[in-house]
């Protein structure tokens, strides 16, 4: 129920946007964010609920990596 | 990560040399699969953090009542379309699925879209049985903020997961030392609402994404947390969680939807814990108020012997209970728990954990 899958915004036309989840494309609301294509949603219930940011997912490998290393 | 598995070795290894002895819960199915799955339940249980999870799979802790209400709809000539994990949940006698055998029309959706295209498409009188925390609210806000037509309705059966936190702390049943607080539902409320309730009980949170490194690193956080004697709420999954949330969403759901005392599965009423239509155009409890008359003032009873509050509320595990995997089995379910893909119960059949420790 609150499994969300990340996907590529692929096209936007309004509300719509057709996104990519690993070469599956389904048509999903977008109204809840603010998207442009190439971005990665989290998609949940045919809305996309919020924006990935990949920066904040690298500083947080990275945050982990550093601790791994402090052993 | 490229090595995935020394990661997670290393995160179990800073966890056990901070030495602690701590439980944490978590509140989501999707937390409960990830444990599951990768095993970590044991692992983290050797390095000092015994996991267990609460009331955070949403088909669970409907009610039977709530249920019951689909099912007269349903009897009463309404189409009635909900999430599939719901079709199945046994109500006092039946289930949606077998009000459909009877020749109901009960539809499974994908998505609250889905449901008023049929409104539109066919005429019918149409109601959406809402299931779902905040990370689906939005989606039924945004629907009944756009004029639906006049035969779509709602049911709505959603929740909020901070007073259900609350309560479990207030009830003081199970021991709780720290939270894991569900990544989904935190993209749309942010982290102000687990920040009253760190401010009332000091008890350390981290919000946490769903690969298995981030609920380590989530444990590793609160096992800090926990050895400092601090109590705050932190950020895991930053890749998708910003601290104000999701603006837009939350003033849907405050736009649309009021806050309603309810009891949950396995909880007493929980303080303005549901979410209920503010306008009755379209609130399926209003509309067909006769229809429900019978169901309004009656109690329902778990079915007997029907451990799923014990196991929502996180005092007992799965495999405590004594239907689990012998009367209660996927295939033929007794509570709600091993109906849902989200539902512990479920999700330790399906992985194979009959019994402790397996």
């Amino acid at each position: 129920m609150c499994l969300a899958i990340p996907g590529r915004v692929i096209s936007l036309e309004g509300d719509r946007a057709k996104v990519d989840f690993g070469g599956v494309r389904r048509e999903i609301n977008i109204s809840l964010v603010d998207a442009s294509i190439g971005d990665y949603v989290i998609v949940h219930a045919g809305f996309a609920i919020e924006l990935l940011d990949q920066g904040e997912a690298e500083k947080t490998l990275e945050l982990i990596r550093e601790i791994a290393m402090a052993g | 990560m490229h090595d995935k598995e020394n990661a997670t070795r290393a995160l179990v290894d800073r966890i056990k040399e901070l030495n602690v002895e701590m439980r944490v819960m978590h509140v989501c199915g999707t937390h409960q699969d990830t444990i599951v799955k990768n095993g970590l339940e044991e692992l983290l249980k050797r390095a000092g953090i015994e996991i267990i999870q609460g009331p955070g799979c949403p088909v669970c802790v409907t009610t039977t009542k709530e249920i019951e209400e689909a099912i007269a709809l349903a009897r009463d000539g309404k189409t009635l379309a909900t999430f599939g994990d719901m079709m199945r949940v046994p109500g006092e006698k039946c289930s949606l699925m077998d009000a459909r055998a009877e020749g109901c029309d009960v539809r499974v959706v994908y998505s609250v879209e889905d449901c008023l295209k049929i409104a539109t498409n066919e005429k019918k009188e149409v109601v959406f049985m809402a299931i779902g925390f905040e990370t689906t609210a939005p989606s039924t806000a945004y629907v009944l903020g756009s004029e639906p037509p006049e035969n779509f309705s709602v049911l709505s059966c959603h929740r909020l997961i901070p007073p259900a936190m609350s309560a479990l702390l207030r009830m003081g049943e199970v021991r709780i030392d720290g939270f894991i607080d569900p990544g989904h539902v935190s993209t749309i409320i942010g982290m102000k609402p687990y920040e009253s309730v760190t401010e009332e009980y000091k008890i350390p949170q981290v919000i946490a994404g769903f690969e298995a490194y981030d609920v380590l690193l989530a444990c590793y956080m609160l096992a800090l947390q926990f050895k400092n004697r601090t109590s705050k709420v932190e950020n895991e999954y930053k890749r998708a969680v910003r601290h104000d949330g999701n603006d837009t969403a939350l003033k849907l759901i405050n736009e649309v939807f009021k806050k309603r005392t309810e009891k949950w599965r396995g909880f007493p009423e929980i303080e303005n814990s549901v979410l209920a239509p503010r306008e009755c155009d379209h609130d399926a409890r209003r509309i067909y108020e006769d229809a429900l008359e019978d169901i309004k003032s009656r109690e329902f009873v778990e079915p007997e012997g029907c451990r799923c509050g014990d196991v929502l509320r996180g005092i007992i595990k799965s495999w405590d209970c004594p239907l689990f995997g012998k009367a209660c089995r996927p295939d033929k379910p007794v509570g709600p728990c091993m109906v849902s893909r989200e539902g512990s119960c479920n999700i330790s059949f399906r992985h194979g954990l009959l019994t402790k420790g397996a």
